[in-house]
């Protein structure tokens, strides 16, 4: 049987490249993308929680359903936030988008 | 540790997820970096299968593959003008790279001091399905959860359509 | 049948052991090895599957079909096959090269994979997993992933143009197919295949005929078909995401168009039409595996009618059909039957203690005959109201062209 700490680590290190992408990339549907790994990753690390500790209560695996509709609504909104500033502005590069930045 | 097919199996799927994500944030072709999600994806879909969660696995393919993967894509095809021409990371990626080290050391640190070795403490409840979807119409349980995802749901629907509008 | 399986796996089991393996290597051998050839399996009845529809196509536009290649000209798909394997794979310039091959591939797979939870006979199924209905719904939307793939890498705007069209239509149609494929699963309360095929003493056809039908016709959305060919309309956008195929790699998407077709057939016959099921089944699983094929058949057959038989619709009627016919349909039909189900379930249970009960044929009869009224119900309901819709738009296309000048019969000589 594999030990839980392998599935945390390969979590940990999901989650830390997601960090770096949310920091480091300049195009916004990369960023989205990168949430995306992260949230995949607290994913790993609750179901893995869930199957390790407390197989029988059923909160990690609920928690991880919530999860999905998080991540669908955020994709569905963000998704559509980025094509409208497509339009208007002619750019999808975060740093661009710096109208209500003084 | 002995090599049996669950371990390897293990070891492909963290090779996907690991790989992938990578890819995601490395690789300066949008639409490459969005093929390298949808592998990763894949891994972690392939661990919930390992961890006993086949129902979760089926729902990571259907709304991430299926929905969100291809949401990505197409938008990554509609707003294709711009990409590429421009530097793929911005001017604070060493930064970055450093607080995402810092991150992954100190998780790495937790997780073996904490979790080292740990094994399961029991086996999963064969109708652990059939509990799961009780749970989310009882009203001592998850009801009220589950209702609130589906507005939300509906209000990030609703968004969407009004927001990307022509 | 499941009795012949299981003397192959014994003996390859002991084989494997008997080598040295340690008996979770020898499964985890069996089980890729059987996987193997099940899907082999698969891809070579569309040899015959091909030669069939090809055959029942010519008949039905008063053709004689394919005649030349063996008697009735059953090896033509061989040739065409053997044709397609020795031609060059032309790849054009500044394709994406990885993409353009996974493409194929994930289009194969994601069929195939489908018929690792159909149930053949009363025993004998693939994997008979707990999420089966899920699984197929997951599975399917792999396909998705991959037309975006095929028309995006391709370089060549009919093929983007086709991709993005496919991907519009199949992502609608996936939701009334996954709606109604939650209709059995309500009444069987199981998503295992294995469950829904032997739960059904009356077939679901029959108890629910307006689930059916709106499952075949997204089902037939889904693969594509006619009156849904509009994929690969060759008149509009040449042949859609596989414009720029050739050679083996067209003969991928060629088979993964066609093993889609089979297997919807496969998914229908056992979903609503008993897979299995038949007089006695049970005892002699071989049986069962025989009622299996030939209802399959009956569905594959009724797919080859509708191709033949119908035009294709635009791309802009068959998104409105999707999202203002059939969706709310499905939801209509999903929110009563259940409904009705439960008012039923409480009201019924002291004079019908099985009403739950999916064991035998009396058992399921009360049950059933209140589903199927609420099907015919809502099934009435429907064909008016699209009646009235089809009425409605006839009236409006009557009056955009009314203001026009009638044409004088005889001027336009003059």
């Amino acid at each position: 049987m594999i030990p839980l700490h392998w599935y945390l680590l390969v979590a940990a290190g999901m989650f830390a490249l997601g960090i770096y992408g949310v920091l480091a990339r300049r195009n916004a549907v990369a960023i989205l993308m990168s949430i995306e790994l992260m949230l995949n990753a607290v994913n790993i690390n609750l179901v893995a929680f869930w199957r390790y500790m407390a197989p029988e209560a059923l909160n990690g695996q609920m928690f991880a359903i919530l999860v999905f509709a998080v991540a669908a609504a955020e994709a569905a909104v963000g998704l559509a936030l980025i094509i409208s500033i497509y339009r208007n502005r002619e750019t999808v590069v975060a740093e661009d988008i710096n109208l209500l930045k003084w | 540790m002995t090599i049996t097919p669950i371990t390897i199996a293990f070891f492909i799927m963290a090779a996907f997820t690991l790989g992938g994500s990578l890819g995601v944030v490395t690789n300066r072709n949008l639409f490459h970096a969005a093929l390298y999600l949808v592998l990763a994806l894949f891994g972690v879909a392939g661990l919930f299968v390992l961890l006993e969660a086949p129902f979760l696995a089926a729902v990571q393919v259907l709304v991430y593959v299926g929905a969100i993967a291809v949401l990505i894509t197409i938008t990554i095809m509609v707003t294709r003008r711009i990409m590429g021409v421009t530097e793929s990371v911005n001017r604070q990626w060493p930064l970055a790279a450093g607080v995402s080290a810092i991150m992954a050391i100190t998780l790495g640190f937790v997780v073996l001091d904490r979790f080292a070795g740990k094994l399961p403490v029991a086996a999963v409840p064969g109708d652990n399905i059939v509990r799961l979807g009780e749970a989310l119409v009882n009203y001592d349980a998850y009801l009220v959860p589950f209702e609130v995802a589906s507005v939300l749901l509906l209000a990030a629907m609703i968004g969407a359509i009004v927001v990307a509008r022509e | 049948m499941g009795d012949i399986f299981t003397t192959i796996y014994n003996f390859l089991s002991g084989l494997l052991v008997g080598w040295g393996a340690s008996p979770i290597v020898a499964d985890a051998i069996i089980a890729f090895l059987a996987a193997a050839v099940l899907a082999t399996c698969v891809l070579l009845i569309l040899i015959f599957n091909i030669w069939l529809e090809r055959k029942v196509l010519g008949r039905i536009q008063d053709r004689i079909g394919p005649n030349r290649v063996g008697p009735y000209g059953i090896f033509q798909t061989v040739a065409d096959l053997l044709k397609l394997l020795t031609k060059e794979i032309i790849i054009p310039s500044g394709a994406d090269l990885v993409p353009f091959f996974l493409a194929p591939i994930i289009m194969v797979a994601s069929v195939i994979l489908v018929w690792a939870v159909i149930p053949f006979t009363a025993k004998t199924i693939g994997t008979d997993v707990n999420i089966g209905v899920l699984y197929l719904a997951a599975v399917g939307s792999l396909g998705i992933m991959a037309v975006l793939l095929a028309g995006w890498s391709s370089n060549n705007k009919y093929a983007l143009l086709g991709a993005f069209r496919a991907v519009a239509m199949l992502v609608s149609y996936e939701v009334p197919m996954i709606l109604m494929l939650m209709m059995p699963v309500l009444i069987t309360g199981s998503m295992r295949m294995g469950e829904i095929a032997a739960a059904q003493p009356i077939w679901y056809a029959f108890s629910m005929p307006l689930a059916a039908v709106i499952f075949l016709i997204a089902m037939t959305a889904e693969v594509g078909r006619s009156p849904f060919d509009l994929l690969e309309a060759e008149s509009e956008i040449v042949a859609g995401y596989q414009t720029e195929y050739s050679g083996f790699a067209f003969a991928m998407f060629y088979a993964a168009e066609w093993a889609h077709a089979f297997t919807m057939a496969a998914l229908i016959a056992t979903l609503f039409l008993g897979g299995w099921r038949g007089p006695g089944a049970e005892q002699y699983p071989t049986l069962g595996f025989i009622y299996f094929i030939i209802k399959t058949y009956a569905v594959y057959f009724l797919s080859i009618w509708s191709r033949g038989t119908l035009p294709r619709i635009r791309i802009d009627q068959v998104m409105s059909f999707c999202w203002k016919f059939l969706i709310p349909l499905s939801l209509i039909l999903i929110v009563l039957t259940t409904l009705a189900d439960k008012i039923a379930q409480t009201v019924l249970m002291e004079r019908f203690p099985d009403y739950m009960s999916t064991a035998s044929l009396v058992d399921m009869l009360p049950r059933a005959s209140i589903l199927l009224a609420v099907n015919l119900v809502v099934g009435a309901l429907a064909v008016w109201w699209i009646a009235l819709l089809g009425r409605r738009e006839r009236q409006r296309q009557e009056v955009a062209i009314s203001h026009l000048a009638p044409v004088e019969v005889g001027t336009a000589t003059k």
